[in-house]
């Protein structure tokens, strides 16, 4: 059975196709790996496989979800205490077109609450562990997605990305992980952090299964989602061997403050390595997107105060014992619902709409927003994509940074720039580097970002550098 | 000495469309459905829904910016207004802040300030002191109405009397309803007003602090509170005091004025563009689809009623600026060929002073009927005062006509028989004095004695038999 | 400048009760971040649209057809509080 595990989800879907394996045993055996999960990856593991669609092109291979996605009958809390035992009468349509695909729903998976964390330490199910230290954080905000990939848990695995939380995690557990083009994918069903940003994405073994996974999750656009919009081609699969005529901007602003010395010491080989595989390497300018995190933590805390406005006590989920009257308990279930992390967000984003402060804030922000998108639209035109380290560090320990809440946030200045011009972005483990006390060498994450649109050409390069890097993952997947 | 004031009333007014579906989901919209029965995740708020502009609303609203002579935007965008309250599922309104869809517009002189689109909120229902649980009273919501298609229409602040405000918010129902994009039905809610109300020093350009006036549910109601509005503010200004700007409740009951318990801190609803949405460009295809689904507006209605059956231009527009007045007049018109409007136009007045803001089409009086009195007037079988005599009976018991004058012995007396002859005689001998008046050269001293005659038939005789009557047996 | 009325006044905006600990708590962490984000009022962003949705999409409507709505267990199966086929709340008049 053990040779099962070592099947990529591409490579089991084949199989099953081909009579070799059978989709009950492979669900059974991650069913079995996720129910004995030690990561805290999972929040809920399904019983058993549910029936399958005639035909199902994804074979049979099961999918882990991440917690926000509505999932019928089935819990989906986004990590968060508030929607404790909230059970949503409807599946989200991404997760619904994925099981008629052929990937049925394994379990869901842990997450910073409402998606908001870079750790996975913001959840009401506790941390994720990083299966390749388990002192050490998955990232966030898609951690369990993350990490149950990374250690086997699950063949593949949907996260949601606002500023960086699936490449982030991706990057810190040794995965591929794509953030597409905004509007790409349906958000119907997504329980909400920042709508103008949130965008959902595979986090996989490898780019084949990225791009597998993806081209069920995008098509047509979903009529419930008036942001969604039809894929204007099929995504095909990768198979791209070199580099050449391939055109990489590397943006100077992007590639070398705050960014640990092993990370760049990995970004800078694999930029070798592209060259030596045919690549043309040139530095590039993004000049506004060293306020990409600023406009950001205007943006997406704002958008969030609102969408958590129905969180209120009234319809599902908590709420507060014995409210004295109607205010105290909106007050009461919001504070003890929420967590330090989400009320601190909440609080920033009600701050920046606030009478008096909207244009300083929120006016400003949009517009630096539409800067950093003219910014890589101009890089564009000279490159194909836009190179970068997806995290300026490597897994970080547990707690280490849960006092400052800047510092924490100062892990996505790499990851926000492209969720900021709704461009599509992936990443792909390049490496491993040690933290920079010293001690266990870990996974680093290369970040491609590229025109809107151009996922499949984005994961074909990628493609080329996975096979050219040869990055193993075996070591945690035990 | 003091200084006379001027009212400046503004009207802010909230449309139900009568779509299928809900604005913003595919729930029907609800009449008087059991409670929570026509709700799903968008108008629920369940986590991770989204909301979808429904393109009748936006068309229904584009047939209302055009009939109201709006700017219509070729690019509008809907804003989420961030507050709390039990009625709203998501926290916040979708609704339209700084690009509304139509600007400007004019009905009757009075200026347009925007019009917009919008949801409703849900139903909050207080069940008191009996619904108590844990020392609190409750409240119970049905999110049914919750999503509900509203347009918002404001008004500048250009109207000058609660008759004119009555009045107008009465032609701007005609209008909508000729459109046929909304019940408009004050008491069902389907249509409601609040009115901004401030006094200023006549001739003053200045304006006054207002007030806003909250949902008054008739048009009877609006014109009372207004009034009232405006009696409480003269009152508090002519004492030197000031007016404070608040919004307030008008009983009718008790024709009282209260303060609605302002909320404990100013509100701020945190405008901001609904990132859910996408904007709404408003194309050729819409205007054009807008355009040619406006059939004929209340003025286009007097118009017609001026050529089409002679009605003098007064009750011409007094009939088609209350659409169902207006239907009923059609009715009755048609009822027989070569019928009198202007005398069905004079006597659904009548009607009119008895049913109050009643559809006539729901009062006791069938058209028919309404014809047959006309008819009967005309031909003179029924004095005009016998007439609204009929007309009592028929708005409290209907029937026809022609049965109640029987029945009660109003057909009106002819001198066929010499009986009125005989009447005019004897008030002839009983009134001496103004005989001699009359017979010394003072025409108008005839009334008395037609008076008298009048009485003595009880309204039956026909005001010119008599005085020619009255005239021949005097031989003058 | 971030002060402890500002935070009460937003808390009381975002209906969140926080604890005095919180209040304090809160006045340094949002003045913290807010001293961050201020940097963007340093950029020349004259005459720049502001960007609301990254892709130029309008009028994604839908026709106004019925689809199913939820039954009433449905609606109500989650609510934390129940009274006359409704979600009860404690009044707001009270």
């Amino acid at each position: 059975m053990s040779g099962l595990i070592d099947l990529s989800a591409s490579q089991a879907a084949a199989a099953i196709k081909r009579g070799e394996v059978d989709p009950g045993a492979l669900f059974d055996l991650y069913r079995q790996r996720a129910a004995t999960d030690s990561l805290n990856a999972y929040t809920w593991v399904a019983e058993q496989a549910p029936k399958a669609p005639p035909q199902p092109s994804l074979g049979g291979v099961p999918l882990a979800v991440k917690d926000l996605f509505c999932t019928e009958g089935v819990p989906s809390q986004s990590g968060s205490r508030i929607l404790e035992g909230y059970r949503p009468p409807y599946t989200a349509t991404v997760v619904e077109r994925l099981a008629q695909a052929g990937a049925p729903l394994l379990g869901k998976t842990n997450q910073d609450e409402f998606a908001m964390g870079s750790s996975n330490e913001n959840s009401a199910f506790g941390p994720v562990l990083n299966p390749w230290d388990r002192a050490r954080v998955p990232g966030g905000s898609s951690g369990g997605s993350a990490a149950a990939v990374a250690a086997g848990l699950a063949p593949w695995a949907i996260g949601t990305d606002t500023g960086g939380s699936i490449r982030q995690p991706a990057a810190l557990c040794g995965i591929v992980g794509l953030k597409p083009t905004y509007g790409a994918v349906s958000r119907y069903g997504m329980i909400a952090f920042a709508s103008s940003l949130d965008q959902a994405g595979p986090l996989t073994r490898d780019v084949s299964d990225a791009a597998l996974l993806l081209s069920h999750m995008v098509g047509e656009r979903d009529p419930l989602d008036a942001t969604s919009l039809d894929f204007p081609e099929p995504i095909a699969m990768p198979s791209r061997r070199t580099l050449a005529g391939i055109r990489l901007g590397v943006p100077s602003e992007l590639t070398g403050e705050g960014i640990e010395p092993g990370v760049l010491g990995a970004f800078q080989a694999t930029l070798e390595l592209a060259r030596q595989l045919g690549a043309t390497v040139e530095s590039c300018a993004l000049p506004h997107a060293p306020h990409a995190l600023a406009a950001y933590y205007v943006l997406a805390p704002a958008e969030c105060s609102s969408n958590l406005a129905r969180f209120d006590g009234v319809r599902y989920g908590y709420r507060a014992a014995d409210p004295d009257d109607l205010l105290s308990m909106y007050e009461r279930t919001r504070h003890d619902g929420f967590g330090v992390e989400v009320r601190r967000r909440v609080m920033l984003g009600t701050y920046v709409l606030s009478s008096g402060y909207y244009e300083a804030y929120y006016g400003r922000a949009q517009r630096v927003r539409t800067k950093i998108a003219a910014d890589f639209a101009a890089a564009f035109e000279r490159f194909d994509f836009v190179v970068m380290p997806t995290s300026p560090c490597v897994a970080f320990e547990l707690g280490s940074k849960l006092a400052d809440p800047y510092a924490m946030y100062l892990n996505d200045f790499l990851s926000v720039p492209a969720s900021l011009a709704g461009i599509p972005a992936l990443s792909i483990p390049n490496g491993l580097a040690s933290p920079p006390g010293g001690g266990t060498p870990l996974p680093v994450g290369f970040q491609l970002a590229g025109p809107a649109f151009s996922e499949s050409q984005m994961l074909d390069v990628a493609f080329a550098l996975e096979q050219a890097l040869g990055f193993d993952g075996r070591a945690v997947r035990s | 000495m003091t200084p006379d004031f001027e009212p400046v009333i503004g009207l802010e007014i909230h449309v139900q469309l009568k779509t299928r579906t809900k604005m913003f989901c595919g729930c029907e919209l609800s009449f008087g459905a059991p409670p929570n029965t026509l709700t799903c995740p968008v108008c629920l708020g369940l986590p991770g829904a989204l909301p979808v502009a429904n393109a009748r609303a936006i068309h229904f609203a584009l047939m209302i910016g055009l009939a109201l002579g709006c700017e219509l935007a070729d690019h509008s965008v809907f804003h989420r207004k961030n507050y709390f309250y039990p009625d709203l599922p998501k926290g916040y309104q979708i609704s339209q802040y700084d690009e509304p869809l139509c600007r400007g517009g004019e009905l009757a002189g009075v200026r347009l300030h925007r019009v917009h689109l919008e949801e409703d909120a849900a139903k909050l229902i207080h069940l008191g002191a009996s619904g108590r649980i844990h020392g609190s009273e409750q409240s119970v919501v049905d999110f049914n109405r919750g999503g509900t298609p509203l347009v918002e229409i404001v008004t500048e602040p250009e109207l000058r009397s609660p008759e004119q405000a009555r009045e107008w918010l009465t032609l701007l129902r005609a209008t909508l309803r000729s459109l046929a994009v909304s019940d408009v039905n004050m008491e069902e809610g389907s249509l409601r007003a609040d009115a901004n109300v401030s006094l200023r020093a006549a001739g003053s350009s200045e304006l006054g602090t207002k007030t806003e006036l909250k949902n008054m549910n008739s048009f009877r109601f609006l014109e009372r509170g207004i009034a009232a509005e405006i009696a409480r503010q003269r009152v508090t200004l002519e004492a030197g005091g000031s007016i404070e700007q608040e919004t307030l409740h008008f009983d009718p009951v008790s024709g009282e004025i209260t303060s609605l318990r302002s909320k404990e801190e100013a509100q701020d609803y945190r405008y901001f563009p609904e990132p859910d949405l996408v904007p709404i460009a408003t194309t050729v295809a819409m205007l054009r689809a807008a355009r040619e689904a406006i059939v004929e507006l209340p003025r286009a209605r007097a118009e017609r009623f001026e050529d089409e059956y002679g009605l003098s231009v007064d009750s011409a527009h007094l009939l088609a600026f209350r659409f169902e007045l207006a239907n009923y007049f059609e009715k009755v018109v048609a009822v027989r060929e070569g019928i009198d409007g202007q005398q069905i136009a004079n006597w659904l007045t009548q009607l009119v002073a008895r049913i109050g803001d009643q559809d006539p089409a729901q009062s006791k009086v069938t058209p028919e009927a309404m014809a047959q009195l006309v008819e009967l007037i005309s031909a003179r079988a029924v004095s005009a005062p016998a007439g609204r005599e009929v007309l009592d009976v028929l708005v409290r018991e209907g029937g026809d006509p022609a049965s109640v004058v029987e029945q009660r012995g109003l057909g009106a007396l002819h001198d066929e028989d010499g009986a009125l002859e005989a009447i005019v005689g004897q008030a002839i001998a009983a009134d001496p004095a103004a005989v001699q008046r009359v017979r010394g050269g003072n025409d108008k001293a005839i009334g008395a004695l037609v008076g008298a005659v009048m009485r003595e038939t009880r309204g039956r005789a026909d005001g010119a038999d008599v005085t020619r009557l009255i005239r021949e047996q005097l031989g003058i | 400048m971030i002060d402890r009325d500002t935070v009460l006044h937003v808390a009381r905006l975002a209906r969140l009760e926080l604890t005095d600990g919180e209040v304090e708590r809160m006045v340094g962490e949002l003045g913290g971040v807010l001293e961050h984000i201020e940097t963007i009022a340093q950029l020349d962003l004259d005459g720049v649209p502001p960007t609301t949705h990254v892709v130029e999409v309008a009028n994604a409507l839908r026709e106004d057809e019925p689809r199913a709505s939820l039954s009433r267990q449905q609606a109500l199966a989650g609510a934390p509080a129940v009274a006359d086929e409704g979600f009860a709340v404690p009044s707001p008049q009270a």
